[in-house]
């Protein structure tokens, strides 16, 4: 592979872990709360792929589709809801609760052995062999990234909904007082949220076809990095955090010789660890913005 | 203080006459009560606005003026009394329900959509507009009272002046047709030019047959605008005022004898 290969597949799961950072962001802008919870989602997602996998496979991601959106609104009413009003650190603990909560439920429902997944297997093939490498899946993983972040995008920045939405990112008491109604803002950012989780469950099993009780984790663990790294209170900054530290995650991937690899995750934090000292309010903040926003 | 009778008027029908007391009761407030924790900021309170009528309530800093308009919003919990508009009670903690029922608040320091356009923050004004009935008035009428929102529509709402920012928070409240206008301090900060232009709006939207409830710290200035006023002190209402009243009976039951107070208060 050349060095091409390496940045195009870097752009790939930088525009995973984009998608995983911008529902922790859209939560975060809407409620003040930290998301941790969904890793799970997505895990929740494509354990009911594998669970779905005698189905037709278009049927089975309609279906996570409608599990990942189901399972995101449950959280919504049963933990981010009574935790209105809390800070974002507590927020934050309970989301990690949560989550390991779940990680351990998988365990006792699904096992401690991964279950295999193997759908859409062909889009692994290559496109263009030879020096470049690549894949199908990789085409489809930035394509899939950039038609749901442009499609937020419109939204926010074009309906009426995404004017709403704001108002209630930007100052959620003054939103009220003007009419807006809360509860319908927050379903729609936890929809978001699962449709979110819907697609990464789907991405991630077609390229690792071996579905873990630590997917949901790992990949939120990374991607609230991201977030942290980009600035929190800004989606569109939280989102190409998200980007960044998958973008240096996977470079560090291929660059990096074999049994080194071990080392990309501590590589990965070390760079985040620089940046939160160089730049403390996110490494994409506006200069001369402090840290207490945060 | 006489409790109005409450009267089920249809909305849109026929208003008071501006300036004049009218005698049907639009906004009721009896035994209001707001509590932070353990400090008590509203002490059992009881007002009343009629169709029409413009009522100010006049208090020095921390006599729970602020907190009592919140509460007729719904934006804090009230821990006792009942609020009631047209003779319907408003059940409390859901603004955005009390907005769609014909009251807009324009909040204390304005609050204004920063990093939004004045065009978007205008629109989120319409949210609260209620379906069954034609608008007292068009966005023409808004743009003429407002000049400031019509000539920098398309600039971010944080980049005015304090006094430009004052007059688009209250043409977006005005944008909801409301029927009971709740203003929270709205010289607050601003220069006496921009004051003057505020209250000419003000007097405007009164004509126009918006009730206004006006929370002001300048008492003389609120004595003479409204056709009463409650004099809050200490989240007790200490007696109704109106443009009559001296103003030295007023800053007396709040300051006592301090000459330095007074004269903050008599711009």
């Amino acid at each position: 592979m050349t060095v091409v290969g390496y940045l195009v597949n870097a752009i790939s799961l930088g525009a995973l872990y984009a998608l995983i950072a911008v529902s922790v962001g859209l939560v975060f802008a809407v409620l003040r709360q930290i998301n941790l919870a969904q890793g799970e989602v997505m895990a929740f997602g494509a354990y009911s792929l594998w669970l779905m996998r005698s189905l037709p496979i278009w049927l089975a991601i309609v279906l996570c589709f409608a599990i990942c959106i189901a399972g995101s609104l449950v959280l919504q009413v049963a933990v981010f809801r009574p935790l209105r009003g809390a800070s974002a650190l507590a927020t934050l603990i309970v989301t990690f609760g949560v989550s390991y909560g779940l990680e351990a439920l998988w365990l006792v429902v699904f096992g401690p052995n991964g279950k295999p997944v193997s759908m859409l297997i062909r889009l692994n093939n290559t496109v263009i062999g030879g020096a470049i490498a690549l894949r199908w899946i990789t085409i489809v993983d930035i394509g899939a990234a950039a038609l749901l972040l442009g499609g937020l995008y419109a939204l926010l920045f074009r309906s009426s909904l995404g004017l709403r939405m704001r108002a209630v990112a930007e100052d959620f008491s003054t939103a009220r007082i003007v009419g807006v109604r809360i509860e319908r803002v927050v379903t729609v950012a936890f929809v978001l949220c699962g449709a979110s989780a819907a697609v990464v469950a789907v991405l991630e099993t077609v390229q690792t076809p071996l579905v873990t009780t630590t997917l949901g984790l790992s990949l939120i663990v990374v991607a609230l990095v991201g977030v942290v790294l980009g600035g929190l209170d800004h989606l569109g900054r939280a989102t190409a955090g998200g980007f960044i530290v998958g973008f240096v995650n996977s470079l560090l991937g291929s660059i990096l010789p074999e049994q080194q690899l071990v080392f990309v995750t501590s590589l990965t934090f070390l760079f985040v660890v620089i940046v939160l000292v160089v730049r403390p309010a996110g490494l994409l903040a506006p200069r001369g913005v402090g840290v207490e926003r945060v | 203080m006489g409790a109005e009778p409450a009267a089920m008027t249809p909305p849109g029908a026929p208003l008071g006459a501006p300036g004049a007391a009218s005698s049907r009761a639009l906004l009721e407030v009896e035994d209001l009560e707001v509590t932070y924790g353990r400090s008590r900021a509203v002490e059992g309170i009881s007002l009343s606005v009629g169709e029409g009528e413009v009522v100010g309530i006049v208090g020095p800093n921390g006599a729970g003026k602020s907190s009592t308009l919140r509460a007729i919003m719904g934006a804090v919990r009230r821990s006792g009394g009942q609020v009631t508009l047209r003779g319907k009670a408003l059940a409390p903690g859901r603004p955005e329900n009390i907005a769609r029922l014909g009251v807009a608040m324009v909040p204390e320091g304005r609050h204004l959509f920063a990093s939004m356009t004045v065009k978007e923050n205008l629109e989120l004004g319409r949210l609260a507009r209620r379906r069954d009935r034609r608008p007292r008035f068009d966005d023409g009428e808004v743009a003429e009272l407002f000049p400031v929102a019509e000539e920098f529509r398309d600039q971010r709402a944080g980049l005015l002046s304090g006094g430009q920012q004052q007059q688009v928070a209250i043409a977006r409240a005005l944008l909801a047709d409301p029927d009971l206008l709740l203003l929270d301090e709205p010289s607050l900060g601003l220069s006496p030019t921009a004051v003057a232009a505020v209250f000419s709006a003000l007097a405007h939207i009164h004509e126009l047959g918006v009730s206004i409830l006006l929370v002001e710290q300048r008492a003389e200035m609120t004595l003479e605008f409204c056709s009463r006023s409650y004099v809050l002190v200490g989240g007790r209402i200490r007696f109704e005022a109106d443009r009559s009243t001296p103003i030295q009976t007023v800053i007396d039951s709040y300051f006592g004898a301090d000459p330095s107070a007074r004269s903050e208060l008599r711009r």
